[in-house]
């Protein structure tokens, strides 16, 4: 892949920690937020149902901010991920 | 013919001080038989009550759940009648055990009938229901309430939020009634007015670079690393149950009966659709006949992508980066019921509209002048979404209208005079002479 070379940071919500043996920041490779999400799922594979749909897109219920910024105002998950980003995967249904 | 105004009993708890109990424990069901937990919205895996807002499972919200068998056995108009005013007077609809120690005297509000401002709507029959009148003046007390109540139960160490503005003024107030330090986060462009009144109460104002998202999406993340019981947000499956009220006051101050139409402002649509979920409760457990209600939405056309969903024929919402409105308390970009607030328009008969700041403004001063009512801006986008709606043929000109005017208009005291001369109707300083006045008088004829 394009982006292979490249990795980024993804921060986990408390809620999937138990996914990840209870890390709270993830290194994950990939070129662009589907990458990393995909790569992120194949290291914890207890995640795969819970940010993915059968169809691979992002659960509804969960909302990727890439360095802060929702992933839905830049390219969604094709957006272009560099060295040293920090993705981070937080639950929609909050606030208001 | 002075118009009539329903209105359930009246107020004399003093503010901040214990609640009345509605009920005594043979009255009132008890925790353990009426709220059964908490449950996924979106796949149904059941989950202990806590502060938890995110199903383990699949990401959904969590929801509070009951047996609505045992309230039924137990919740009467009767009962109700024989309560204080104030949201605890539904207390077997709430979830929480009983009435908290200390709460503010949320609720009550009236419903008044607006028969000045009808016509310039186009309906017939509009009734208002006035939550500017709150402890901390919208109705984010009510929600706010709920969650401080269970933010006591869970021993948790601060209150916080993130908020339009509304909220900021409803966590700090409740969090001083139970003696929790409060930590509001805002946008650091908010009105003032928001700002000095949420400072008022002793709560610690955080101001944002960014919009209410950014905020929004910072709570997130500090939730989870404080602990704090963010009203909105780890506290939400309680908090979103205090808008259920509104209902249950529109319908006993209807005589147990419900309106054909609710309009209501959407700003993460929490408010709109719980409300629709307190009518539908009040169905379920025989306080009221069950017919069909049109549930309409207002959204400032500067921050719409409910009502653009809805224009679209989707439910699928897709975020406002960057919202440019007046109506800062519905200037939600990225709503989180919001899919869900799309569905209940639809499925109802009803729809939601984006509606112009002039026009926001303009309805601002209406129903100021012809009711009395002086709504913040979220009501002026409520009222035009009763016209709109209207215009579109959702709501018929004899059908009985409820209005939820949400928050207070000195709240927003700049809204009012977008698009007219400053100053209007008010005159220059005179001397404090009988002449002077009669010189100025003449001079307005």
């Amino acid at each position: 892949m394009a982006g292979g070379a490249v990795v980024s940071t993804v921060r986990i919500p408390p809620t999937l920690r138990t996914a990840t043996g209870g890390e709270k920041l993830v290194s994950v490779p990939g070129g662009t937020v589907r990458e990393v999400i995909r790569g992120l799922v194949d290291a914890h594979p207890g995640l795969e149902s819970q940010l993915l749909t059968q169809d691979g897109d992002l659960n509804r219920f969960v909302n990727a901010f890439l360095n802060d910024t929702d992933v839905r105002h830049l390219q969604a998950l094709e957006t272009h991920v560099g060295d040293g980003d920090t993705l981070v995967l937080l639950p929609a249904m909050a606030g208001g | 013919m002075t118009a009539p105004t329903l209105t359930p009993p009246t107020w004399t708890a003093t503010p901040a001080s214990p609640a009345a109990t509605p009920a005594g424990p043979a009255a009132t069901a008890s925790h353990a038989q009426r709220i059964t937990g908490m449950a996924c919205r979106n796949c149904g895996l059941a989950q202990p009550l806590a502060v938890a807002y995110v199903c383990p499972a699949c990401f959904g919200p969590l929801e509070v759940t009951y047996d609505y068998d045992v309230i039924a056995a137990t919740l009467t108009r009767e009962t109700i009648a024989s309560r204080p005013p104030g949201i605890w007077r539904y207390l077997e609809l709430l979830p929480v055990d009983a009435p908290p120690a200390r709460s503010l005297p949320v609720g009550s509000t009236p419903l008044l009938r607006s028969d000045r401002l009808a016509p310039v709507l186009g309906v017939d029959r509009l009734w208002i229901k006035d939550d500017t009148r709150n402890p901390s003046l919208s109705f984010k007390d009510r929600p706010a309430a709920i969650a401080a109540a269970r933010a006591v139960d869970f021993a948790v160490p601060a209150l916080a939020c993130a908020s339009t503005g509304n909220l900021a003024g409803a966590t700090a107030a409740a969090a001083a009634a139970v003696g929790l330090p409060a930590y509001v986060f805002i946008p650091a462009d908010l009105e003032t007015a928001k700002v000095d009144h949420a400072l008022s109460y002793g709560a610690t104002v955080v101001p944002i670079d960014g919009t209410y998202d950014d905020v929004n999406r910072l709570c997130l993340e500090i939730a989870d690393e404080t602990g704090w019981g963010f009203i909105n947000i780890n506290l939400r499956p309680f908090y979103a149950e205090g808008s259920k009220t509104l209902a249950y006051e529109i319908a006993e101050s209807l005589g147990w009966r419900s309106p054909d139409v609710v309009v209501a402002p959407v700003a993460s649509g929490a408010m709109f659709t719980r409300v629709a979920r307190g009518f539908e409760e009040l169905a379920e457990i025989g306080l009221i006949e069950r017919r069909p209600i049109r549930f309409v939405g207002g959204q400032a056309a500067g921050c719409s992508p409910v009502a653009t969903a809805y224009e679209a024929g989707t439910d699928v919402i897709e975020p406002v980066r960057q919202p440019d409105t007046i109506v800062r308390s519905l200037a939600i970009g990225n709503p989180a019921d919001g899919r869900y607030a799309v569905e209940l328009a639809r499925d109802s008969g009803g729809s939601v509209e984006a509606i112009a700041d002039a026009v926001t403004a303009e309805l601002i001063r209406d129903v100021a002048r012809l009711e009395g009512i002086f709504p913040e801006t979220a009501g002026g986008v409520t009222l035009g979404a009763v016209a709109a709606a209207r215009r579109r043929g959702v709501i018929h000109k004899d059908d009985e209208v409820v209005a939820l005017l949400t928050g207070n208009g000195l709240k927003t005291p700049d809204a009012r005079t977008l698009g007219v001369a400053a100053g209007v109707g008010l005159a220059p300083v005179l001397r404090p002479s009988l002449s002077a006045f009669e010189a100025w008088l003449a001079a307005q004829s």
